[in-house]
This record gives C-alpha cells, structure tokens and sequence, in this order.
C-alpha cells in the first residue's frame, strides 16, 4: 500500500468506511509528515494531541455515515474555531481564542472531520503571496523560496506537501484559486452566498467567500457539499437547493458552450499562459464542447473596483481590532493613544495601506468619486456576466496571469502583486463560482491554473467541466519533498 | 417676552427674534431582544450581563435583523402617518469610541424606513401640525462610566446594540410649550403602539435638539445649533432657552452663529460648545455589507395596519362625540393610554360627566400627590364607579363622597362598605329633615327675624346649622327647599 498522505480525500473516506485504515492512523500519519515539515511554515497554530485524542475516540464508536468518518483536516486560520487559537496571520489577534466556531468549520466537524491545525494566511487574508503574514512566509513545497500564493498560502502549501489531506481557505479577491494555481492543486471559489460567513474573521464581506482546497475535483466536490449550507446566523446566506456535488460529478461535457473572453488575453502575458488556455480549449472541443467568443467589457476596471470596494469594507471591519475588548493592546497616555499604538503595532504594513485606501475612498467628498463610482462599476461588471451566460454555460480562462514567484519579489511593488489577482477579482465582484484546476506547467517547471467560472449557485456545471479538463490533462505535480531532510 | 404661547420671540433692543426649534429624538423600541442579536434589553441589570458575541463585536460575528423591531418601527410609521419606505437600507456609521464595540454604529443614512409624516398638537390656541422628516432604526452604543474609578474608564454593553429609534422633526416648533406638547404626543402615541415605553428616567426616550433665531418676519432660517442628548423635558426647554438667548446676543453684539454641536450642562444652565462644523466627525457611512437591503411588500405592511390599535387623535374625536366630553377634557383623558383606559373602565358603568370630574380632580391629584402613575392608583376603576353611582343614585352628597374618596385610598375599599359601616348614607327623609330644621329655627329666633326682614344671605347659615346638626349627612337639595319653605 502506498503511503497514507499520498491518498487523495476520497480514497481515505473509502478506506475508513472499509476499515483498512483507521482515524488515528490517518490523523498520526498526516501530523507526522507535518511535524517533518516546519520548514515550509504552513502552521500557525498545531492542534495535534487533541486531534489524535479525537481520532481514537472515533475509532472506538466509528460512525461510518459520516462524509468524513475521522479524517483529519487542517484549515486555514481566519476560520474561528472553539477553544483553539485563531489569529487571522495577525498580532492584533496573536493570543485570541474564540469561544465558538465558525459556520463551515462546525459543518465539517459534524461530518466527522477532526482538526489538525490552523494554516498559516495573509494578515486578514490581504495578500496574494502569503508575506503579509505575521507568522512569517510560507514556502511553496514546488521550489524553495517560491511563494505558495495567497492569502490562503499556509492552505496551499500544506496542501500540495500533503500535510492535510483537503484544506478550506477563503477567496475575496482570488485568494483561493491563486494560491491552488501556484501549487498544482485544486481551489473552488463557490457562489456568494453559498457558504455561511458565520465566524470568518472578516476581510471584505461583499465578497469574502470560504471554499475548498484539494488534490483533485473529486476531493473538492466532497467537500464543497459539506461545507455549503444556509445559515440563518449569516443575513448574506442564500437558501437554495444544494445539490449532491459528488454523486452528480460527471466529465460529459457534450453540447456546453464555453465562453471565452477576449479581454482576459491581456498585454505582456508569458506564452506559456496562453499555451495552457490553447490546450483548455482543444480539450473542451475535443470532448464535445463548444467554444465561444465572448466579451466582457468592463474587465480593465475590476481591479481598481477591487481596491476601492475591498478596502472600503475592510477598514470598517477591522475598527473592532482597537484593543479594548480582546486582542492585542498597547499601553498609552490615553484613549486615543492607545487605539494609535494598539493599531500602529498590531497590523502589519498591507493591513495599514488598506485601511488608509478604505478611509479615504469613504471619507466625504471622495465617497462619490470612489467608492459609489466602484458601486456603479461593480454593477456593470456583473452585468457583463450576465449578458456572456445568455450566449454560454462556463468561461474558461487562465487562473493567473503568471506562476509563482520569488518570495521578496513582489513584496515592495504593491501593484504588481495587486495584478496577480486579475483573472479572479472579477469573479467575487459578479459573486460568482470560479473553480481553478491545475493544467500544466511552465518552463521553470512551476505549476499553471485554468479557471472555470460558473452562473451563480451552478457550481455542479464547473465542477464537471473541470473533471472532464483534469482526466484530460492528466496534471501531475512534481514535488521532491526537498524540505524534509 | 413670551416663550410659552404660539410663538416664542425674545426682544433685543426694540429687536422680535423669532426661535425655531427641531427635535431629534431617539426613542428606544420596546423590545425584548436587541436589533441585530438576541441579548435581553432588561433596564438594569447587572453590567455586561446582556451581551452576545455580537453585540461585543467578536472576529466573524454578524448582524441578523431582529423582525419585531422592524415591525415596531412601521407600526410607529403607521402612528406618525408616515410613508413607510418599502426600500430600507442599513449603513455603517463610523467612529472609534471605547463603548462602540464594532468601531461603527448600524444605523440608516440615505434609505431610512419611514419617510415623512406628522404630528398634531393640541395647543390652548388650537391643533398645530408639526411635520416628520424621517424615521430611521440604529444600535445604541454602550455606556461609558468615567465615575467609577479614578483611574479608568469602564464599559458597560448591556446598551449596545439596542434598537431605538430616531425621529426627526421639521424646524416646526416655535416655543417651549410646542416642544413639551411635542415631545408628550410623541411619547402618548408610541405607548399607545406599545413601540416604546417613553421612560425618560430610563433613557428610553432622549432628545437631540436643533435651535435656530431669525428677526421676526425674515424667511430665511438662521444657523442652527444641535444640543446634544438632552433626556428630560425640562432640560430641553431650558437648553432652548439658554441657546436661544445666547445666540440672539451673539447677533446682536454683531457676530454670527457657527454651526456646531453643543452640550448641556444642566448644573450650570448652559450650552457649552462640543465641536465646531469643521471638527465634525466624518462618519464614513457606507451601506453595511452584512445586512441586505430590507424589502417589504404591502401584504406585510397592511397585516401590521390591522393590528394598529385607536390611536389619541381618534379616540379624542370619539369621546368628543360619544361622551360630549369637552375637547379640553378629552385631550386630558387621552394623552396616556392607560388614563383613557381607567376613564372607559369607570364611565363604562356610571355617569360619564361625574367620572370626568372626578378623574381629572380628585384621582389626578392623589396621582400628583404620591407622584405615582394611574397604573398604580390606589383606588380602582371598579371602586370609583361605584363611588359615582352613590353620588347619583343621591345616597350620599358630593361632599361626604369626598371623605369617602379619603378612606378608599387606603387600600381600594369598597365604597359602599364605606358608607355602611361609618353611616354615612344621605338623611334625604322629609320628615326627618324637617326636625332638625324646626330645630334650628326654634333655636335662633333673631336670626329668623333678620332674615325675614331682608337680610337674604343669612340662609347659608341655617344650611349650614342643619348640615351641622345632621353630622353632614342632610340631603342638601332637600334641606334647601324645605328651609325655603319654612322661613319664608
């Protein structure tokens, strides 16, 4: 038998349920390999002797109906989790240990699944590269002093190493799907609404969404069905029939019509890129799908729309980080003084910018010209998509413009690494589905991502679509386990 | 100088200065739950005893619309007839302060719930309509207490959170009776909606209020001054008063208002400036991704309509009719719902012009006296009926039902018992009185003479030795005709 942390998520459920292998074994097996691997620096927080004290408990009374029978997952940590320290990658929450659990993580422990750890992020999921992160960078287990993406970088990493056999991250502006680009993996950015925001540490609410991180399609049909769910707790929350993604998954992709916008070839994209799209479309054709010019106009504004409208929002949901109630806080003169030395100390420099972007595009006299015109714009970008799904069912494009970079590369040029997310901001501006697929690999040998992005709660369709393009493909990630000596 | 009738002019210098005046007032919806999480919203408790993770503002907590207050602030709507907006949206308000947890207030900017309505008052000149500009919904923050230790500041969240209402008048008051007529209509109809209990004492009910002068005869409105959080109708009207005064001499000595925020200090009877239009806080409002817009369809908005009880107005115009109550008794026995429940309770079953009286006379001044609410009196509706029916039926005069009223204030005695066992039943047997008024005349021959040689106003004083003589219990009707006819 092949190692355990080679299985995929699937494999393992079937294997518990069959009883050739049990929780403890799994659970021992994924903390092991992850205590060889500090060196990628996936982990915030380590939670291993409860989850192996879990893992038995299950096997004494196993309950074999569950999706996800004692199986051990780390998930990013902007989810809050009971009595386990979540700190959102920040010092502002360096200590705090929440007294409840988030929506999606309670969804997954009431299917069985047992956590190993809290995964290292971009301080308040801002970053694309994982080096805002007050816990220091992640590495991607690709290359050394490779950034895994971000922000969910800790989730990718750990991923693609094989210390969680499935992880969940959160997606506000690509923060799903990049990082799954740059680590040959698998990232679903679900619909809006579809799963609860209940107890994510906020980032931008209109646009934060969870998803799931995972070896392959499969792994991700399982678990996005376990974490969507309408939640009453969550006013943003859409009650809607969800469907058994898993069962359903079907690579029969005859008679989809496929959209494909121009406006995403953009200026100054690497061949490989567009070599990896030219091989997503031959595979579509191929397979009975029909390819369709399509245009969305307003594409060149999302990204602006994208910093006006996150930052707005976050500079409003991070004001409960002052150091009065929970959290980090500094000594000073006074009330005011404090909330300067409290804030000053306890959010890094990206946490900073946004806040200062996000005030100034709400203060009076640039609402209008800021933030209301992103509004308008936002609306017309939505209305983009929904001209382009008259004509097709999916848009397939690439998921970045670019593979994974050097850690310290981008880190003073906020704008370039504000690019990378240009492919995906769109989608949570529209609120849309987006799946990203590993699809190839660039001459550094670095992995590539095709993005699938769906009409609004079809996530079924994209699933499909990007099982039919990963049988195709047949992508395979070439990790050396160089960290582990 | 008047400030007290139609209009409140203050004289400079052979100068009329005209004072307008606006309320905001933030009326707390009666609730058992807070507006956007299910924490109690029990008036003294312990502190920080009522608060959910929400109302703290913990990482990953969220807003859900609490549906009763929604319901309260339309039925409020429905009591101001106000257009109810169909299209509601909820905004971040934001600024840092240690008992506003979130680091914004949840409050309605550019899309309130209920749009413009109005008030009659009724003022000794006649109705006057004051018009709404808007009601919206907000959090309350929670309370800072600076007194405590000397050293810190402490924060109590048992308030944050909790829904009020904002109410915003039109500059359409002109003097301090306008403003606590006002601010008393409001306070009536929201009980009467059972939307707000209108406990100043509480907080349940606080002020923020706009003074503006202008030269009698000028159109245009002067610079306003905002008075902030005042929570008592006295306080109110001696803010106007100051602010009032204060701003007349500041034109008069040549200057001109600045628009800014005020306080006032009720120690010192005086506004003080809080912060000028230039320091105003830029509140960033922006509509709160966490919430949805709020969409009522007319279904939900006729269902509440139906559930709207009489409200004053009507039940004024009702009694006026039913009862021939004068208006001037009617707006008394109106302006609190429970007053007009006792009087329906008490003219339900007696005579409606004696119930009136003795309502608005002897009970109103037992209330004042004890400083107690009708809720409270001492003597039941049941009681004071019986009481009147007494008067009517003749078996005991106006006078000993007065003693009567005495002995049943402690502890809702029955009034006829009263008049059985003490014996105070109306002597009203002819024959009986006739004694006693042989009595008295045989006793006092020169007053008889006097009287009969003219001097008319000596028959009080035989009244008055018959009642005495009948240990005040004579059928005064009767005595006055049997005497009549005795002496003349």
């Amino acid at each position: 038998m092949s190692n355990i942390t080679d299985l995929k998520l699937v494999e393992l459920v079937d294997k518990i349920k069959k009883k050739e292998l049990s929780s403890a074994e799994v659970t021992i097996a994924f903390i092991n390999r992850s205590q060889k691997s500090k060196k990628l620096n996936a982990y915030i927080y380590e939670n291993y002797e409860n989850a192996i004290k879990k893992a038995k408990i299950f096997d004494q009374k196993p309950d074999f109906k569950k999706k996800l029978p004692g199986i051990p997952i780390a998930v990013k940590d902007l989810f809050c989790t009971k009595n386990i320290k979540t700190t959102a990658g920040s010092k502002i929450l360096e200590n705090f240990i929440p007294t409840y659990e988030s929506t999606v993580t309670q969804n997954i422990l009431d299917e069985g699944g047992i956590i190993i750890g809290k995964l290292n992020c971009d301080e308040f999921a801002m970053g694309s590269s994982n080096e805002t992160s007050y816990f220091g960078n992640v590495q991607n287990p690709v290359s050394e002093n490779l950034v895994p993406g971000g922000s969910s970088g800790g989730s990718s990493s750990a991923l693609a190493a094989k210390l969680t056999p499935a992880t969940i991250g959160t997606d506000t502006g690509g923060s799903i799907r990049q990082p799954a680009s740059f680590t040959g993996t698998v990232g679903l950015k679900p619909t809006y609404g579809s799963c609860s925001r209940y107890g994510i540490v906020a980032f931008a609410s209109s646009l934060d969404q969870a998803g799931p991180m995972t070896h392959d399609v499969k792994d991700c049909s399982l678990m996005f069905q376990i974490m969507s769910s309408y939640d009453t707790k969550d006013s943003t929350s859409v009650e809607f029939k969800r469907e058994n993604y898993l069962n359903n998954l079907n690579e029969n992709i005859k008679g989809k019509k496929i959209g494909i916008p121009k406006e995403y070839r953009v200026d100054g994209m690497p061949k490989e890129i567009d070599e990896l799209w030219e091989k997503g479309i031959k595979i579509i054709k191929e397979n009975g799908g029909q390819i369709v010019e399509i245009s969305l106009p307003n594409t060149n504004y999302a990204l602006p729309t994208y910093y006006i409208v996150a930052p707005a929002e976050a500079s409003s949901n991070l004001a409960r980080y002052d150091g009065v109630k929970y959290g980090f806080r500094s000594k000073g003169e006074n009330l005011i003084d404090m909330y300067e030395k409290t804030r000053s100390e306890g959010f890094g420099d990206e946490v900073k910018r946004r806040i200062m972007i996000g005030t100034y595009v709400l203060s009076s006299g640039y609402y209008d010209a800021y933030y209301l015109k992103a509004q308008k714009v936002r609306r017309l970008i939505k209305n983009d998509f929904d001209e382009a799904y008259k004509k097709v069912d999916a848009i397939l494009t690439p998921s970045t413009p670019s593979s994974a970079f050097k850690i310290g590369e981008k880190l003073n040029d906020p704008v370039s690494m504000y690019l990378n997310d240009i492919f995906t901001v769109p989608i949570n501006l529209a609120g849309l589905p987006a799946i990203s697929i590993p699809a190839g690999h660039d001459k550094k040998g670095y992995p590539l991502g095709l993005q699938v992005i769906g009409k609004a709660f079809d996530e079924q369709s994209i699933l499909n679509i990007a099982f039919a393009l990963e049988k195709n493909i047949s992508f395979k990630n070439n990790i050396t386990d160089w960290w582990i000596k | 100088m008047s400030k007290n009738n139609g209009e409140y002019l203050i004289t400079r210098n052979d100068n009329k200065y005209e004072v307008i005046i606006g309320l905001e007032v933030h009326a707390q919806v009666l609730s058992e739950s807070k507006l956007f999480s299910a924490s109690s919203t029990k008036f003294g408790s312990e502190p920080n005893t009522q608060v959910s993770l929400v109302d703290a503002a913990f990482p990953g907590m969220l807003p859900v619309i609490n549906e009763h207050c929604i319901k309260q602030a339309i039925k409020t709507g429905i009591g101001l007839k106000a257009k109810i907006n169909k299209r509601s949206i909820f905004d971040r308000k934001n600024y840092f302060y240690a008992d506003l947890p979130q680091g914004y207030q949840i409050s309605q900017y550019k899309n309130p719930i209920i749009g413009e309505g109005s008030i009659t008052l009724d003022m000794p000149n006649g109705e006057k309509n004051i018009r709404i500009e808007r009601l919206h919904l907000e959090q309350d923050a929670g309370k800072s207490i600076h007194d405590i230790d000397p050293q810190n500041t402490l924060v109590d969240l048992n308030r944050s959170g909790v829904a009020l209402m904002e109410i915003v008048s039109k500059p359409d008051l002109r003097s301090l009776d306008e403003v606590n007529a006002y601010i008393k209509k409001l306070r009536s109809i929201m009980r009467y909606l059972g939307t707000c209990d209108g406990n100043m004492q509480e907080g349940s009910l606080r002020a923020d209020v706009n003074v503006s002068v202008r030269k009698k005869g000028d159109k245009k409105l002067g610079t306003r001054c905002e008075i902030k959080n005042v929570n008592s109708i006295k306080f109110m009207q001696m803010a106007i008063d100051f602010e009032a005064n204060r701003q007349v001499d500041v034109i008069e000595e040549g200057g001109s208002i600045d628009q800014e925020t005020r306080l006032f200090d009720t120690k010192k009877n005086e506004t003080r400036s809080m912060r000028s239009k230039e320091d105003a806080h830029d509140y960033r409002y922006f509509p709160d991704p966490d919430l949805l817009p709020l969409e009522l369809n007319d279904n939900y908005i006729d269902k509440i309509k139906k559930d709207i009880p009489e409200l004053p107005d009507e039940k004024k115009k009702r009694f006026i009719e039913k009862f021939k109550l004068s208006p001037y008794e009617a707006n008394i026995l109106v302006s609190d719902i429970e007053i007009s429940k006792y009087f329906e309770d008490v003219s339900k079953n007696s005579d409606v012009k004696l119930a009136t009286n003795w309502i608005t006379g002897e009970l109103f001044a037992l209330l004042n006296e004890q400083n107690i609410e009708i809720t409270e009196s001492p003597i039941s509706s049941k009681n004071l009926s019986k009481l009147i029916n007494l008067i009517k039926d003749g078996t005991i005069s106006g006078k000993i039902a007065k003693s009567v009223f005495e002995i049943m204030r402690d502890g809702d005695k029955d009034p006829i018992t009263i008049v059985e066992e003490k014996g105070l039943k109306q002597q009203s047997d002819p024959k009986e009185l006739e004694n006693i008024i042989n009595k008295v005349i045989s006793e006092n021959p020169e007053n008889v003479e006097a009287y009969k040689s003219g001097k008319d106003r000596l028959f009080g004083f035989f009244v008055g030795q018959v009642m005495k003589n009948s240990g005040g219990k004579a059928n005064p009707k009767l005595v006055n005709e049997i005497l009549k006819k005795k002496l003349n």
